[in-house]
């Protein structure tokens, strides 16, 4: 248990350091950037207090917001993804969620590849809409969106392949 | 009174979303109108010392750059001062700075630089300390910068011309010509002068400068080169894209500008309204 809290606790960390001071920067093709500090949320424990949860992913889209100079776009994209995990969770794994048992690192790649495109997918594109917040650029906003969305699929899965440990 | 209560505990994920989610987005109107956003921005002591510390390792990187361009500026200088002591330019040259000096210029940093958002935004390590305030203009040795938009004790915020709510007066170098300058969000070398009048002639490769109307930026800092043009949709107005003589994507040092007058005109503006 209280593994648990320092392991999320220098992730929480590592992430926002990591977005702000390296992924912000990378600007791919002059926009497109990664936003993986959503992998907190995505890799949060499953039997957790919901409260709690909605409001570390608060914390997190404030911190990245901070260093970012842009407002609360993060904080607000951060915050619906984790009030929505539930769902989610249930969409992409089925029954096993159910029962409360499910370990990431134990799922099927295929499962978690739909849980976290979704994730990515409805995170970015309401990050990006706030950004730009203009209904006329509808086509930029998509576009960021997609771009960044598969470069964020990317390195996530990576990064969970790269630091997971093997439990076969 | 009970249901109420009880109401609120059978929906309190749903209400501390709506609540969170609601301050996040009161944070992001704040910041998208004009300076106004007081919480969420990184002059702060946290992040501008986190972007400092960052910044003492890879300013290391840029040292090469940062000499020819200090080089380059030098070179410009120097040609400058030697005409004009031979030329006949001296006499006027003498006039026009013998009366007070209207700008002073601080030399700052540059720790962090946004340039493929909506609303891009600069840090830099001069603040309050070293009398900074808002609305002071920042340029570099090619051209300008933006204009400063929040200072803490220690930092400063500088709201980017890449910046949708960033407007800066400007005109042709050739004639008195203005228009407004902003951003359209696509191009980072890219920026748009509009409102300038159908009646100016210019031709593209022309140079843009900033005009002296706004008490932020000295008459005739570079901006950059006009390169292409058509009239808005009203047919009155030039819709001008101008390419900058600075690289937005890629700025180290920069020169904090404060007008010493500003106070002065802006009070006698005041009296006119």
């Amino acid at each position: 248990m209280n593994n648990a809290i320092t392991t999320n606790i220098v992730r929480f960390i590592a992430l926002v350091l990591v977005q702000a001071l390296v992924l912000n920067h990378i600007n791919f093709l002059g926009y497109i950037n990664p936003y993986v500090y959503i992998l907190f949320i995505m890799l949060f424990p499953i039997k957790n207090n919901r409260l709690l949860f909605i409001f570390l992913a608060f914390l997190l889209g404030l911190s990245v917001d901070l260093f970012s100079d842009s407002g609360g776009i993060h904080s607000a994209a951060s915050v619906t993804i984790a009030y929505i995990r539930p769902v989610l969770l249930k969409f992409s794994f089925g029954a096993i969620y159910e029962h409360q048992t499910i370990k990431f690192s134990n799922t099927e790649f295929g499962q978690r590849l739909t849980y976290f495109l979704i994730i990515i997918l409805i995170h970015h594109f309401i990050l990006f809409s706030l950004e730009i917040f203009n209904s006329s650029k509808i086509i930029l906003i998509l576009k960021k969106s997609l771009f960044s969305s598969i470069f964020t699929l990317i390195l996530c899965l990576l990064i969970t392949i790269l630091f997971s440990r093997k439990s076969k | 009174m009970q249901q109420i209560i009880n109401f609120i505990i059978r929906n309190k994920t749903f209400l501390l979303f709506l609540l969170l989610f609601s301050l996040s987005l009161f944070f992001t109107f704040q910041s998208h109108s004009y300076h106004r956003s007081k919480f969420i921005n990184s002059a702060n002591f946290l992040t501008g010392g986190v972007y400092e510390s960052v910044n003492n390792i890879s300013g290391y990187f840029g040292l090469k750059k940062e000499n020819e361009i200090l080089l380059e500026e030098n070179n410009r200088l120097k040609s400058i001062l030697m005409n004009t002591e031979t030329g006949t330019l001296r006499e006027s040259y003498i006039d026009s700075s013998s009366t007070d000096r209207k700008y002073k210029y601080t030399p700052a940093q540059v720790f962090k630089n946004s340039y493929s958002l909506t609303n891009n935004y600069l840090t830099i390590n001069k603040g309050k300390k070293d009398s900074i305030k808002v609305e002071f203009g920042v340029i570099t040795s090619k051209g300008i910068v933006g204009v400063i938009d929040k200072v803490s004790k220690n930092y400063g915020r500088v709201r980017s011309i890449l910046n949708a709510s960033t407007k800066v007066n400007a005109q042709l170098k050739k004639s008195n010509h203005f228009g407004t300058l902003m951003w359209n969000g696509k191009s980072p070398y890219i920026v748009q002068l509009t409102d300038l009048p159908k009646q100016a002639t210019f031709v593209a490769g022309d140079t843009i400068i900033t005009g002296g109307l706004s008490t932020i930026f000295p008459k005739g800092i570079p901006i950059g080169t006009i390169a292409s043009f058509n009239l808005d949709e009203t047919e009155n107005y030039f819709e001008i894209d101008v390419a900058l003589f600075n690289d937005m994507t890629d700025i180290g040092h920069v020169y904090i500008i404060e007008n010493l007058d500003a106070e002065e005109i802006s009070n006698l503006n005041n009296l006119n309204e």
